[in-house]
């Protein structure tokens, strides 16, 4: 088997049994991995109905054919189940070692099911698969957890965890590994923790091969030679020189940068929490996952107090949503609230746009003192953001309620329409009224609010792989569906989504077909993209979604923005939607057509029924 | 003088494309288990550390080998094992003081850097510029050393022990 392992571990957690499958070759074909073979697998096996916190829901850790290898940043895994936070089809994919790993023990994939009777942990390394008691564990967070399991395992294990905020079921818990790196988005921590699952700890000493080597090499030489020569992927270039916050400016400076809780696009202290700014004043050096020549991440200094240490740094999303989005300026108190999210295992995007809604509903009135435990809680104070986001993964007083992510809370309080999120999942760091694109990008994205689905900012804004009018809708719904599509056959190679700035379908293609020796052709492997969508939107479907549930929030839909060559505009969305469901082959309310479904093979699709 | 690999940690991504491209180099198929370099992570001070063969100018290895395999090429510098000569004994392996040298059991074999015959691949393709090749005096070969010593101890802790 080249690419692949061929092998996918199941774990039944109610029953302690644990089988090694084959891996499905039909399937594995039409999906290859990450992302989109997951997707089929719970698609199969799942009715979309279900709770997704009762141990009917199923978790799949899976990699692709290019993890492991020396692909492009190839270090990549997926983590699907249907997610707590949306009631979507969840997907969230991380990079570090962990992905890698689990292909050198010989697996491309772990497929969890039921729940364990008491919290336990599954340790793998090559053909020993166990389970073991998490009892020590549970309550620990990430990094005392991973230091534990390594001690007690292999020194050179690598781990996937849950901190405490999984353990009680925070709707946007995240899976973090090696310490620091996250599958982030969607809650898919908490299905864990739903699980009584800690965590997975694996070692491997197997070989992954290759179909052809020489043109393999080539393949992967020439991907290496475009990231080198890009300026956002290569040496000197703005990812590996300021790593993902080299964006705050970029976005401040056409006022597309959400700020106060998207009442303003503009944030007037940007320049503090920029890219530039961190790699000045915080940086230590820059970190890369497996595989990655570009090394965006940043390793950070905390000067002083109670997390005092070198950590990893604040991502773009994150520096904006504690940044920007709760009108903090203090680059360090981000960097801590951002090291609070990974030691208890929060995703940073929805904690700080939360802590954000929390503000304008105290701001507004619509909270009280005495509802937040006595404090005030007002834009721009840089303590509350490291407070409230260990609280919230504590789930202590109000923290509680923050648990549930900015939708159920605003809506507790009265004020849904407060809530900056899509399907209950909180939109990212681009203004989808500046940014058009984007704003259509987060109405359709399959795990609702989402930047990394179809990331129009890459042409919108940074000309990639080239310039269009971001206040304009034309074209828009096209070339929405190409990223689309492309990115889940990024998402399922399991390559990173950065290595997209330099490279596409041809690159990723050719890759493809040299590890696995599979003849595919370009554009059978971008229909393999749409395939993926068009299940996970089947999905969505089935769960209840309609037409309706392709929206923004009120307040891009009608609040103009305030500044900037942007300024007037709202999210010409109607229009845009129309469109992208014509170009898509789905009918008026969205729904595929027998024609499409036929197309891709998905014709009778049925699911699991519960 | 002879040309080394040698290494700045501060430099150093962690992203073990070095790890990647040796062993496909050698074996045709991805296993840092078989790479005759690896990383270390010492998180704590957010530091990574590529470690391999300093190709010593004494070498342990050589006086521990009891069939010769092992000699240290003066003009190169690399010293180099002679697979038809070896007996797989790892008394080479005992005796690196850095954990350079490993066994391989799934190609039968002792794993030892040789510089890829002067066209070492994993400086090719580090991307952080950690590693490079180039001629190395008195003080470059000292700093080289202190490297490999500084950090011997951890890096056999983690990558040389066997798991209990």
């Amino acid at each position: 088997m080249y690419g692949w392992t061929g092998k996918i571990i199941r774990v039944n957690l109610t029953e302690e049994k644990i089988t090694v499958e084959d891996l499905n070759m039909e399937d594995a074909k039409l999906y290859l991995g990450g992302r989109g073979l997951a997707s089929k697998i719970l698609c199969d096996e799942i009715d979309p109905n279900i709770d997704p916190l009762s141990p009917e829901n199923k978790l799949i850790f899976m990699t692709g054919p290019l993890t492991g290898t020396y692909a492009s940043c190839a270090g990549r895994f997926n983590v699907v189940a249907k997610a707590p936070l949306t009631g979507t089809i969840g997907a969230a994919n991380s990079g570090g070692y962990f992905g890698p790993e689990l292909k050198f023990a010989g697996y491309d994939g772990i497929i969890f099911e039921g729940k364990a009777d008491k919290p336990v942990y599954l340790h793998i390394c090559d053909d020993l698969i166990e389970l073991k008691s998490a009892e020590h564990l549970w309550g620990k967070d990430v990094f005392e957890t991973t230091d534990l399991l390594l001690e007690e395992n292999e020194r050179d294990a690598r781990v996937a965890c849950i901190g405490p905020a999984g353990e009680k079921q925070v709707l946007f818990a995240t899976v973090m590994n090696d310490k620091d790196r996250a599958a982030g988005r969607s809650g898919m921590g908490a299905v864990m923790g739903s699980k009584n699952l800690k965590a997975v700890v694996v070692k491997g000493t197997k070989s992954i091969k290759v179909f052809s080597r020489d043109k393999f090499k080539d393949a992967v030489m020439d991907a290496r030679s475009k990231l080198d020569q890009n300026g956002v992927t290569g040496p000197g270039g703005g990812l590996p020189t300021y790593g993902t916050e080299v964006l705050v400016n970029i976005l401040n400076e056409v006022h597309g940068l959400p700020t106060r809780n998207w009442q303003d696009s503009y944030f007037e202290h940007a320049d503090l929490i920029s890219g530039e700014y961190m790699t000045e004043n915080c940086l230590v050096r820059n970190k890369a996952c497996f595989a990655c020549s570009i090394g965006c991440g940043r390793i950070v200094r905390i000067p002083d107090g109670k997390y005092k240490g070198i950590v990893a740094g604040a991502e773009y999303e994150a520096g904006w949503s504690y940044g920007a989005c709760c009108g903090v300026k203090d680059l360090n108190a981000i960097n801590k609230a951002n090291h609070v999210c990974n030691l208890l295992g929060l995703d940073p995007i929805t904690m700080g746009a939360t802590i954000a809604c929390a503000m304008e509903l105290y701001e507004k009135g619509y909270l009280s003192k005495e509802d937040l435990g006595g404090r005030e809680l007002r834009f721009g104070d840089a303590e509350s953001i490291v407070e409230w986001t260990e609280l919230t993964g504590n789930r202590e007083g109000f923290g509680d309620i923050m648990a549930l992510g900015s939708y159920r809370m605003a809506e507790k309080y009265g004020h849904p329409e407060l809530s900056m999120s899509v399907k209950k999942q909180e939109m990212p760091a681009y203004d989808g009224r500046v940014l058009q694109g984007m704003g259509l990008s987060y109405a359709t994205s399959n795990r609702g609010g989402c930047h990394v689905r179809g990331y129009l900012t890459s042409p919108e804004i940074l000309g990639i792989p080239q310039k269009v009018d971001p206040h304009s809708t034309e074209g828009k719904a096209a070339l929405l569906k190409t990223f689309q599509d492309l990115t889940a056959v990024v998402d399922s190679s399991d390559i990173c989504l950065f290595t997209t700035f330099a490279i596409g379908l041809p690159e990723i293609s050719e890759m493809l077909r040299t590890v696995t020796g599979l003849e595919y052709s370009d554009e059978e492997i971008l229909q393999i993209g749409e395939r993926i969508w068009n299940l996970e939107k089947l999905f969505n479907l089935k769960a209840g979604f309609t037409r309706k549930d392709d929206t923004l929030p009120e307040r891009l839909l009608k609040e103009p923005v305030k500044t900037g060559p942007g300024k007037g505009l709202v999210t010409k969305l109607d229009v845009m939607l129309d469109e992208y469901y014509e170009v898509r082959g789905w009918d008026k309310e969205g729904i595929p057509t027998e024609e499409k479904l036929k197309e891709l093979g998905l014709e009778g699709f049925s699911f699991a029924k519960a | 003088m002879a040309k080394g690999i040698f290494i700045t940690p501060e430099k150093c991504t962690g992203c073990r494309l070095c790890e990647l491209t040796c062993t496909f180099n050698k074996f045709d198929d991805f296993n840092p288990e078989d790479a005759s370099i690896r990383i270390l992570y010492l998180d704590e001070q957010g530091l990574q550390v590529p470690m391999t063969c300093i190709q010593c100018d004494e070498p342990d290895c050589v006086d521990a080998c009891p069939v010769e395999a092992l000699t240290k090429d003066e003009e190169t510098g690399v010293v180099k094992l002679n697979q038809d000569l070896c007996i797989e004994c790892e008394a080479c392996v005992e005796a690196c003081p850095y954990g350079s040298i490993t066994y391989s059991t799934r190609h039968n074999r002792i794993i030892k850097c040789d510089q890829c015959d002067g066209e070492p691949q994993c400086v090719k393709i580090c991307p952080g510029g950690a590693l490079e090749f180039k001629e190395l005096d008195g003080e470059l070969k000292d700093k080289r050393e202190k490297v490999a010593s500084q950090y011997s101890t951890t890096f056999k802790k983690v990558y040389r022990e066997v798991a209990k």
